[in-house]
């Protein structure tokens, strides 16, 4: 390994470490950020719909994968896309990491790696958070422990390319409408409070959930934690098509997102 | 122009740069080319819009050129630019510092992003800390800085990597005259040390007291490269020797009017301007202005003309061209 990419390498780990010190000192409020809404997501679905008999009693156990998802997804997300934005738009905090020497899209991959961070951690308290809440609701299979620990990861990943993209694209003056435009429809069309098998009734809405890369980790994570019912495991998209997707939309958007990225920076 | 980048001395070199926006209708630079030597303060001048920022920009990586070639120690800008951010250091005109860190941090980060080993960069954010005046509020959060701590900070900063090149983008400006001149003395201080500094300024005083040499840019050309002295130089005719008389002749309208031309006759002299001194409570009170390139030499003359004419002198003094004449001379009055 030459001189220059052991530079290039350790300015990448240096600013790695930046945001596991600065994230660090903030966990306590990055958690009540993160878990606040699947939070109340558990209860009222989980367990006040079963409880007065508006929902099946097995909800609760196919609806933990989707907040599993939904949560490292959106924290993923909002850890890349509310600081890109701001930097890029008036802060730019992130002179000093595009000045370091290294190329200038480490600093987009790293953003992409601690976002999945984020994610991945968001992701697993919710395991300890839905045990706590839906008691003897809480069922997760455990003979997929290694596809779960890809999911995880795969999803958080998701979360901050997608994340990087957005950031990229967004002007600081646009932030509400992104809420309402983009992280909207993203949430509810991601099969993340219904899984896609049930959606055969309504073609068209379980045709147009596929092109949206939370659906192939919510059922991802259904995969690997529904538990089986008589001996037979809950149908979800074939693991190979979700094996296929979820890597592909993380590489793609990366390369997307890495574009918009340096044009906003290098003119 | 091309035999500047072979020269070892020189530290910064741009040899016929271009720079053309996509949406823009004029060209940002149009054909700039001038050599930073190693060990000196340049100053880049110019209105506001005049390509200063995007010629900096292109010498600090942020911005690719339409053509054209800029290199930092030899090694070229757009080739490249990872070993030219190992080499430069830039400090912004507005702060960009991590808010999120505290000012030690700020600091030992830094030199973490660029490779410095984690004792070294302890001891070296300590050192610059102190000769910056900083050293007691270094676990604060730059949010409870003021604007000339900042400033100190972001040079601080700066010079964690050890850089050859140091872009300091209009320093001292709104800053307290404590902060300017704190500042000043420290940019002295690097030059002593060998630092080579490109710096931009709207701040005339400031570009005559530390620049060696001055480039006057405005509409993406540079107009004039020289030292703040050849440049005042530049300006004939524009050094002034300034004469106040008093006489208490009943006819000083007619006595100043043979002073006016006897002045005028001294050789040397390019014109004379004489007014009345109107706010004087009594009558009798002139202003002489001589204008020529080198006025002081006719003092003595110019107080012999006055006597014999049977006025006295009241005070003498010269003025010498200043850097804001020699830059609106070049750039012109209009508003930008």
């Amino acid at each position: 390994m030459g001189s220059r990419t052991r530079l290039a390498l350790s300015a990448l780990l240096a600013t790695f470490q930046r945001d596991l010190v600065v994230t660090g000192r903030e966990f306590v409020p990055f958690l009540m950020q993160a878990l606040m809404q699947p939070l109340f997501f558990l209860f009222i679905f989980g367990k006040v719909l079963p409880g007065i008999g508006l929902a099946a009693p097995n909800f609760a156990a196919l609806m933990l994968p989707g907040i599993v998802a939904l949560t490292g997804m959106i924290a993923a997300m909002q850890g890349v896309t509310l600081p890109l934005v701001l930097d890029l738009g008036f802060a730019r905090e992130i002179d000093d990491r595009l000045l370091a020497p290294m190329p200038v899209w480490f600093v987009a991959l790293e953003k992409v790696l601690f976002g999945a961070l984020r994610g991945a951690v968001a992701s697993s308290v919710i395991f300890p958070l839905g045990w706590v809440i839906l008691g003897s609701g809480f069922a997760v299979r455990t003979d997929r422990m290694f596809t779960l620990v890809v999911m995880v990861l795969l999803t958080g990943l998701v979360g901050s390319t997608v994340g990087l993209l957005i950031g990229t694209i967004i002007k600081p003056d646009q932030i509400s409408l992104m809420f309402t435009l983009i992280f909207t429809p993203l949430l509810f069309t991601g099969c993340t409070y219904y899984p896609w098998g049930a959606l055969g009734r309504i073609r068209w809405f379980q045709v147009m959930t596929l092109l949206n890369p939370l659906t192939y980790a919510a059922e991802g994570l259904r995969y690997a934690m529904v538990p089986p019912t008589g001996g037979r495991d809950f149908p979800t998209l074939p693991l190979f098509w979700i094996l296929l997707a979820l890597p592909a939309s993380v590489i793609i958007v990366f390369l997307l997102g890495k574009r918009t990225f340096g044009k906003r920076v290098v003119n | 122009m091309s035999g500047f980048a072979n020269q070892p001395e020189n530290a910064v070199v741009v040899t016929n740069l271009v720079k053309r926006y996509a949406k823009a209708k004029a060209i940002a630079v149009d054909d700039v080319s001038f050599a930073v030597r190693r060990g000196e303060i340049f100053g880049l001048l110019g209105p506001n819009g005049a390509g200063k920022t995007t010629t900096i920009g292109v010498l600090t990586t942020a911005i690719v050129p339409t053509s054209g070639t800029a290199s930092i120690g030899g090694v070229n800008v757009a080739e490249d630019p990872i070993g030219v951010k190992r080499r430069i250091a830039v400090v912004p005109q507005q702060s960009n510092l991590d808010r999120s860190l505290k000012v030690r941090e700020i600091l030992t980060f830094h030199a973490a992003y660029h490779g410095v080993g984690r004792r070294e960069r302890g001891e070296m954010a300590d050192r610059l800390l102190e000769q910056l005046g900083l050293g007691e509020r270094k676990n604060e959060k730059v949010s409870a800085y003021s604007g000339g701590m900042v400033q100190r900070l972001m040079i601080a900063r700066a010079l964690m990597h050890e850089p050859e090149v140091l872009f300091l983008d209009e320093p001292t400006n709104n800053l307290d005259p404590q902060s300017r001149l704190f500042l000043w003395e420290r940019i002295g201080e690097l030059r002593a040390r060998g630092l080579t500094i490109l710096m931009t300024t709207h701040d005339m005083e400031e570009a005559d007291h530390l620049c060696d040499r001055i480039a006057v840019m405005d509409h993406g050309k540079i107009l004039v490269n020289d030292s703040p002295e050849a440049l005042k130089r530049t300006l004939p005719g524009s050094s002034a020797l300034e004469l106040q008389t008093f006489t208490a002749s009943a006819d000083h309208a007619g006595m100043n009017e043979r002073i006016a031309a006897m002045l005028r006759s001294l050789p040397g002299t390019a014109r004379v301007d004489t007014t009345a001194d109107a706010d004087s409570e009594e009558p009798g009170h002139y202003t002489h202005r001589l204008f020529g390139d080198n006025v002081h030499l006719l003092i003595g003359s110019a107080a012999q003309a006055i006597a014999e004419c049977g006025a006295e002198v009241r005070n003498v003094s010269v003025k010498k061209p200043s850097l804001e004449e020699v830059f609106l001379s070049l750039t012109g009055r209009h508003l930008r």
